[in-house]
């Protein structure tokens, strides 16, 4: 029996969008759902609001990577079915308009009455996270919802998502394996080390400003600073990482690191291309 | 030229070798001729095969004719040993759909029981396997005896020959529901009952309608089997009848509305089975 991770302690706190990303194979789908319900951890518990939670619920919206929609409804239909799920003494009428403002915040006014068979990968993925929002869940947890999709429609629903999470300060968790995808939506990455045995081995705090562009936010002076610090991790530390921690690491105080300005150099004439950052390391909390 | 559809192809095809085939059938049949002189006495007793060297075998003339007379007044009854063909449709139809319905009735939630429980599915595993090759001519001195109805009996035959495919087909159905559509109706906090008629219900929907799909064919060549043993009124009593009165016309003519009427059934079922069916 393969350990999948051991001694696991994560926390986050309301309206806050955390990215999860680590290797395939390290036990990020197993963590989304033990955070579902729909597994159960060998020990240990999930603490939402004070309370243990006891599988899978309402509160607690999930995105499947494959978007999972029921084909023999109408995209109305499925979020429907997920409103008069939530609220199953509302009238139709209640249900369908519910439904409908969702579709349209999506962006997917017109298509109410397609089938999942007629609607593209990235339609068809909006429909996912309609539902997932029409019942307004405490938190949602997406599987890597945008893997699927080609890089155009990647980028439109990362945009979509953002605006909708700004606006109605939704608590999300994600997992990706695109690092350009987390540091654009989320406020904290979790890096996780390579399966099996896998542990947290820390906790990015995105640097970039809340308003973001996708026109010119990789211009920040900080992007590349985070962004070469997670691929860095990805890269060597995420094998070597518990050999080199040892002892001094401590899982329920996973180091939290703020990616801070490129160390200024003098330019010399074996100036290598990678400076080396100067990260802060944030008091654990 | 314009290249013919598929369709249009095959049906000429289909034609030319019905054609084919009813040439044969004619040539084999076909008298060849006066015999050798013989007793009037005895030829008047033999017939036509004798006197004429005709094949006792109709031709496709003769059964033609007998197909139209039939045809042209398919509802008369003249008694209980001369009913129309329409008449004899009606009574094995009307006993097929009633066992049919009773068979579908019983097998969907005995399958539903199967297919979302591992344990029921093993422990009642040995009996379906016992039971299902059990032909249902078998059947029907058990029937008899403790029914003693041969009109019930032939519907309790065909209840207990078509249950099986039905069964198995929604056990499969249901035991094959994608699991990622059980984990949207787990995180949406969904009930055993709404789950079971909002989700497993349409999702196993196109493998139960085939499953019935199948048991109808079955009910249909049960009817006619038990109605040749049972007797009374029918169509497989009217083929067993006919056969009886040496009217191998009206065998042939009983035999091609047995068939139209099955690919009718058939058909029907097929269309249900497009209607549930969803593109994923």
């Amino acid at each position: 029996m393969t350990t999948v991770f051991d001694n696991l302690w994560l926390s986050m706190t309301r309206g806050e969008f955390v990215c999860v990303i680590g290797h395939s194979g390290c036990g990020k789908t197993t963590v989304l759902n033990i955070l579902a319900g729909l597994d159960v951890p060998s020990s240990g518990a999930v603490i939402v609001d004070g309370k243990a939670i006891e599988g899978p619920s309402l509160d607690r919206a999930v995105i499947f990577q494959s978007h999972a929609l029921l084909p023999w409804r109408t995209v109305l239909g499925n979020v429907a079915y997920a409103v008069s799920s939530k609220w199953r003494d509302w009238p139709t009428m209640q249900v369908t308009a519910h439904a409908q403002k969702f579709i349209d915040l999506v962006g997917l006014t017109g298509a109410e009455h397609k089938r999942p068979a007629e609607l593209s990968g990235g339609m068809k993925q909006r429909v996912g996270i309609a539902r997932a929002l029409s019942i307004e869940p405490k938190i949602m947890l997406m599987d890597e919802p945008f893997s699927a999709l080609d890089a155009l429609t990647r980028g439109t629903l990362q945009d979509e998502v953002r605006r909708i999470c700004q606006e109605t300060g939704q608590t999300v968790f994600m997992i990706t394996h695109d690092v350009d995808e987390a540091i654009y939506l989320a406020d904290k990455v979790v890096l996780m080390t390579n399966g099996p045995g896998a542990v947290l081995a820390e906790i990015v705090e995105n640097p970039l400003p809340r308003v973001r562009a996708r026109t010119d936010f990789h211009k920040h002076p900080l992007y590349y600073a985070t962004r070469n610090h997670i691929i860095d991790f990805l890269v060597s530390r995420s094998r070597t990482f518990i050999q080199e921690a040892g002892r001094t690491y401590d899982a329920r105080h996973v180091v939290v690191v703020r990616p801070g300005l490129p160390e200024p150099t003098i330019a010399t004439a074996q100036e290598s291309s990678t400076r080396p950052t100067r990260s802060q390391q944030v008091a654990a909390s | 030229m314009k290249a013919a559809s598929l369709t249009g192809r095959a049906a000429v095809v289909s034609i030319a070798l019905f054609l084919a085939f009813i040439l044969a059938w004619h040539l084999a049949t076909r008298g060849a001729g006066p015999t050798q002189a013989m007793d009037p006495e005895y030829a008047k007793l033999m017939g036509v095969t004798a006197t004429q060297g005709k094949s006792a075998m109709p031709g496709p003339a003769d059964v033609g004719a007998k197909l139209w007379f039939h045809l042209k007044r398919p509802f008369y009854d003249n008694g209980p040993n001369d009913k129309g063909v329409g008449i004899q449709l009606a009574y094995s139809i009307v006993r097929v759909f009633i066992g049919y319905l009773l068979a579908v009735a019983v097998a969907v939630p005995i399958g539903f029981l199967i297919g979302m429980s591992p344990l029921m599915s093993k422990a009642l595993d040995p009996f379906i396997q016992v039971l299902k090759p059990i032909s249902p001519l078998a059947w029907m001195p058990l029937a008899l005896y403790t029914i003693k109805d041969s009109s019930l009996s032939a519907i309790f035959v065909i209840f207990i020959c078509s249950l099986w495919p039905t069964m198995i087909n929604t056990a499969f159905g249901v035991a094959a529901v994608r699991r990622e559509w059980l984990n949207v109706a787990k995180t949406l906090e969904v009930g055993t009952l709404r789950r079971a008629f909002t989700i497993i219900l349409p999702a196993a929907a196109p493998t139960i309608l085939t499953g019935m799909r199948i048991s109808i064919g079955i009910a249909w060549l049960v009817i006619v089997a038990a109605e040749m043993l049972v007797g009374g009124t029918g169509i497989g009593y009217f083929v067993w009848n006919e056969w009886n009165n040496l009217s191998i016309t009206n065998v042939i003519t009983a035999i091609l509305v047995i068939g139209i009427v099955g690919m009718l059934l058939d058909l029907i079922l097929a269309r249900l089975t497009r209607l549930v069916t969803f593109p994923e």
